[in-house]
């Protein structure tokens, strides 16, 4: 079986961002770019399943500009086998994303396909659940733990719901979102960073895949939330409960 | 316009968070008759369905899709059922609740639509245009904690080390560099340009349901089947519901308690946060956890409280041992009264709390269980 993962290219946590004199934008040059945690999450989730031998191999696949090439060099570093890079000169919006992903997958045809739920940049939360519909395959979210059954084709997973846990059982092949209880990331060793530069990546543009790219939503403004103000500072629990019963009443 | 809800039911009743995404529906334009949606099996369907008839003067009409396939909220069967309802109804706008069961239900049918969806709306600002959630998103090094908010890159947090870090930000079109450290997220404003319908998620504690006089409701609302005939069949069945693991422990639901009693990671082992749990008790409250005492086992994930978990706005939340993350923070400051007990007076918490104390929780919650007052 094949496992198919999409990973997202996002400014690193660690880089520290100047906003543009004239407010139009940030500075982006020499801004140091890193892998979605939640897409690491996914990667990790199916190496783990490669290893366990329930998978022979992992490809992972990025889409935006030219330099996104980086970030699937780390994926390759991580021990994915290769990589596919669809080259988009601008932001995709998740729909876009999910039809790229579909035409990727008729022509690779994995048994499996994990995403993050969600990549940290825009937050939308929609990109797997958009893939599993548009082909027709089944779909575990915010998965906090996956356990394949390779001669019943099926994967049972554990999704983090606001019930609780809930176990779903799906028929192969399916979509995957992770959540960040799934497992701990693996760091590349710098071994398999040199390995990585041989590993193959496949270029292709959305116009090859014949996927039309729209987006039908416009960002108008992003403004800054009303703020809380600081209350007061009590200094013992007697104080505590005569402000809950006498000031605030809600005790 | 014509708007279509996504509603939740259990034993026989609508789920309240599905009412606010009618205030929510209510709220986009004067003209706007509501159909509510309702699916599952069985006689606690037609129950909600006649309860959800009349909660809403709003509503028009309650559509029930009665079949096994619903008997559990799968996405695949789910997100058909709203294709055939669009499709014959042809609503301007699809909405539902920001719950695991929207996220995972709204964007699917959405995709089926060919449409894009916009996640945790706040605040309607007309037919079109939404304020959407304060986005960011928790994430863990292991050698760090912090917040990061996607779109404008802003991250905020604490190494173990206690030193903070220090937030960041990219891709805002127009923001100061003069952003709050603490309690600094954003709120993005979209536009939708496509096609009907216009696909919603919506945070419930953002639309409160006002207390509904019953007098106003007039006979309520038609209740009709929808023919599930032609609903498509692929990809149902591919999906199977095995259990949901919760724990009923009689305390009141996190999402709609009037007091949360919550504990973080300073609580240090599972068996000391059940000083949560008794003080919890004491107050007929609903217990909380930060995601750092849930990712240490302390609590099941159900009882987290934050960006990543659940969003609470209680009449009183009382945080213990919480440094007050701003993905914890983005679940809880709409709360009325926020107490924060925590050894470290500079902890973010503090910040948005009415009421700070600064102390040991393994003194200030047995001297509370001893000086409050017996609830009920």
């Amino acid at each position: 079986m094949k496992i198919m993962v999409a990973v997202k290219r996002v400014v690193d946590y660690a880089v520290k961002i100047r906003i543009k004199p004239d407010k139009s934008g940030v500075e982006t040059q020499n801004v140091k770019m890193s892998m979605n945690p939640f897409c690491e999450i996914a990667l990790e989730e199916a190496l783990k399943i490669k290893e366990s031998g329930l998978a022979k191999e992992v490809v992972a696949v990025t889409m935006g500009p030219s330099n996104c090439v980086d970030t699937l060099r780390t994926g390759l570093a991580m021990g994915a086998d290769r990589g596919i890079h669809v080259e988009a000169a601008r932001d995709l919006v998740p729909l876009s994303v999910a039809k790229v992903l579909k035409k990727l997958v008729e022509v690779e045809n994995p048994g499996l396909l994990i995403l993050g739920n969600r990549a940290i940049d825009d937050d939308c939360n929609q990109t797997g659940q958009m893939i599993a519909a548009l082909l027709g395959w089944p779909q575990g979210t915010f998965a906090s733990k996956v356990v394949l059954d390779k001669e019943k084709q099926v994967a049972t997973v554990d999704r983090e719901v606001d019930g609780g846990l809930e176990t779903l059982c799906l028929d192969l092949p399916a979509v995957i979102t992770t959540d960040l209880r799934l497992n701990q990331p693996r760091y590349a060793t710098l071994p398999n960073i040199m390995k990585a530069k041989s590993k193959p990546i496949k270029k292709y543009t959305p116009e090859e895949l014949n996927v039309e790219i729209k987006s039908d939503l416009e960002v108008v403004q992003v403004t800054e939330p009303p703020k809380r103000k600081a209350g007061v500072i009590l200094s013992s629990v007697d104080e505590l409960i005569d402000k809950l019963k006498n000031e605030a009443h809600v005790i | 316009a014509s708007t279509l809800v996504l509603a939740e039911h259990e034993g026989g009743s609508i789920k309240a968070q599905s009412l606010s995404a009618v205030v929510a529906a209510n709220s986009l334009s004067q003209d706007n008759p509501i159909s509510l949606l309702l699916a599952g099996s069985g006689s606690s369907l037609h129950q909600a369905a006649e309860k959800a008839a009349t909660c809403h003067p709003s509503i028009s009409q309650v559509l029930v899709a009665d079949s096994e396939k619903f008997a559990y909220p799968l996405a695949e069967p789910w997100a058909k059922l709203i294709q055939l309802v669009q499709l014959k109804g042809d609503y301007s706008h699809v909405i539902a609740t920001s719950d695991s069961f929207g996220k995972n239900i709204l964007p699917r049918a959405a995709a089926l639509l060919d449409v894009s969806p916009v996640t945790d709306v706040v605040d309607i600002n007309g037919p079109r245009q939404f304020i959407s959630s304060p986005l960011q998103v928790e994430y863990y090094t292991p050698h760090a904690h912090f917040s990061y908010i996607p779109d404008t890159g802003i991250r905020y947090g604490y190494q173990e080390n206690g030193q903070a870090l220090h937030q960041k930000y990219f891709g805002v079109r127009s923001m100061s560099t003069n952003w709050p450290i603490y309690a600094g997220n954003a709120l993005c404003t979209v536009r939708y340009t496509g096609a009907n319908p216009c696909m919603l998620t919506v945070r419930s504690t953002s639309f409160p349901v006002p207390p509904i006089s019953v007098d106003s409701k007039s006979g309520g609302a038609s209740i009709s089947e929808v023919d599930l005939s032609t609903l498509d069949e692929d990809s149902v069945g591919k999906s199977r519901f095995m259990k949901l693991s919760s724990q009923d422990t009689g305390r009141p639901d996190l999402g709609s308690a009037k007091i949360v009693v919550t504990g973080g990671r300073a609580l240090k082992s599972a068996e000391n946060f059940k000083m949560i749990e008794k003080l919890a008790e004491k107050l007929g409250a609903a217990v909380g956890a930060t995601r750092a005492a849930v990712d240490a086992g302390f609590v099941p994930n159900d009882l987290q409280v934050g960006q990543t978990g659940k969003i609470v706005a209680p009449e009183l939340y009382m945080a213990f041992g919480v440094s007050g993350a701003i993905q914890h923070l983005a679940g809880m400051k709409d709360s009325k009264i926020i107490v924060a007990v925590n050894k470290d007076s500079d902890a973010p918490i503090f910040q948005v709390a009415d009421y700070g104390l600064v102390g040991d929780l393994f003194e200030v919650i047995p001297e509370l269980l001893e000086k409050l007052p017996e609830k009920k």
